[in-house]
């Protein structure tokens, strides 16, 4: 099997195990990448994703960077294609089936129980972001306060704290 | 019928409106893409209410792959079915996928990354504190029920303090928390509670 087709299906695999995104299914991309194909070592696989993380937009892209440093931009293409595709065509089967049953009695308290948890692990994500930024020091945690307030009890655009948390940590750092 | 029958204070955006709202998303996504997809929906665009909004996100949690991107599919057939879905995932991933293609090259020549670390480091902050806030702006506006709450802070507490694996919180805290829905709603029983969605 030629090398573009071993990479878009072992990132279609890693993308119908991503439950709950990038960071969930790392470790098994780690293992698939690193230790069964052995097409990055260790240092190589830590230095593109931190590289996948100065971009913006969803965190699953470093299947893209690993795909790039794999096999040039075919490789970005297919790892792209593998981690994205079987995961939209779930999803979009998902909003056809909430569609079809619209009507059913049960769906909205079922969905609605999806809710918290959502929300929880939204939550837990920006208390892993908080810890990344405490290591940088102190007061890094004062910005993250200002702007879980600002966010939270405003409704101006969150670019605005952005823009002051790049400003206070080029002063202060 | 329209699959979205637009509440008075919701409405339904065109296909280019989708495609650019959704690269605008993809663009401001930092670190927190969530945060943005939601303040942008639900705050700026006003396409979907508070509630649907989360709705449609709590399903794309629990399906792999992301789940701003999942929700983008389904908001995206939602409005406008499979042309829909497409470009509101091309819209998130295009920008992104440039940017990371740029610095891609940087890498390729450089072997690193150019130094701008003070101002990401305080970017980033800022970004935890907006993915945060935005937890507890969903969270107040909601009116959860205890046991929801109560949930929601076992989902936080087990992926950012126990770091147990997501799908394992998923798997045990979605049916527990959709039988809780589930019987809250039986509770309320033919009550005319619901009669507010129209």
């Amino acid at each position: 099997m030629s090398l573009l087709l071993q990479i878009l299906l072992t990132f279609s695999i890693l993308s119908l195990l991503a439950v709950g995104g990038a960071n969930a299914v790392l470790p098994e991309m780690h293992r698939q990448v690193v230790e069964l194909r052995g097409w990055l070592d260790d240092a190589t696989f830590a230095q593109l994703y931190a590289l996948a993380q100065a971009a913006p937009g969803p965190n699953i892209l470093v299947a893209s960077v690993m795909g790039w440093r794999i096999a040039g931009v075919a490789g970005m293409a297919m790892a792209t294609l593998g981690m994205l595709a079987p995961a939209a065509v779930l999803a979009w089967g998902m909003a056809g089936l909430t569609h079809r049953l619209r009507g059913a009695p049960w769906l909205k308290p079922a969905q609605a129980g999806l809710v918290p948890v959502a929300i929880g692990l939204i939550l837990a994500a920006g208390i892993t972001m908080a810890q990344a930024a405490h290591s940088h020091g102190v007061p890094m945690l004062l910005i993250v306060a200002a702007s879980t307030l600002f966010v939270w009890r405003t409704d101006r655009s969150p670019l605005w704290v952005l823009a002051g948390g790049g400003i206070i940590g080029a002063l202060l750092l | 019928m329209p699959a979205a029958t637009a509440t008075p204070e919701t409405r339904i955006p065109g296909r280019i409106e989708l495609f650019l709202t959704y690269l605008k998303i993809g663009l401001l996504g930092f670190g927190g893409v969530a945060a943005w997809a939601r303040h942008v929906i639900v705050e700026e665009r006003r396409w979907l209410t508070e509630r649907d909004y989360a709705q449609i996100l709590g399903l794309g949690q629990v399906l792999p792959g992301p789940n701003v991107g999942n929700a983008a599919v389904m908001i995206g057939r939602r409005f406008h079915g499979l042309t829909g879905a497409l470009l509101a995932t091309a819209g998130i991933y295009a920008a992104p996928l440039c940017i990371l293609v740029g610095l891609c090259l940087l890498y390729d020549r450089y072997g690193q990354l150019p130094q701008v670390a003070p101002v990401m480091e305080g970017i980033a902050a800022a970004a935890a504190g907006m993915v945060i806030g935005t937890a507890f702006k969903m969270t107040s506006r909601l009116k959860l029920e205890p046991e929801a709450l109560l949930i929601l802070l076992l989902a936080a507490l087990a992926a950012a303090m126990l770091r147990l694996p997501l799908p394992l919180i998923v798997l045990v805290l979605a049916p527990v928390s959709i039988a809780c829905a589930l019987r809250r709603a039986r509770q309320a029983g033919e009550e005319p509670s619901g009669a507010r969605t129209r």
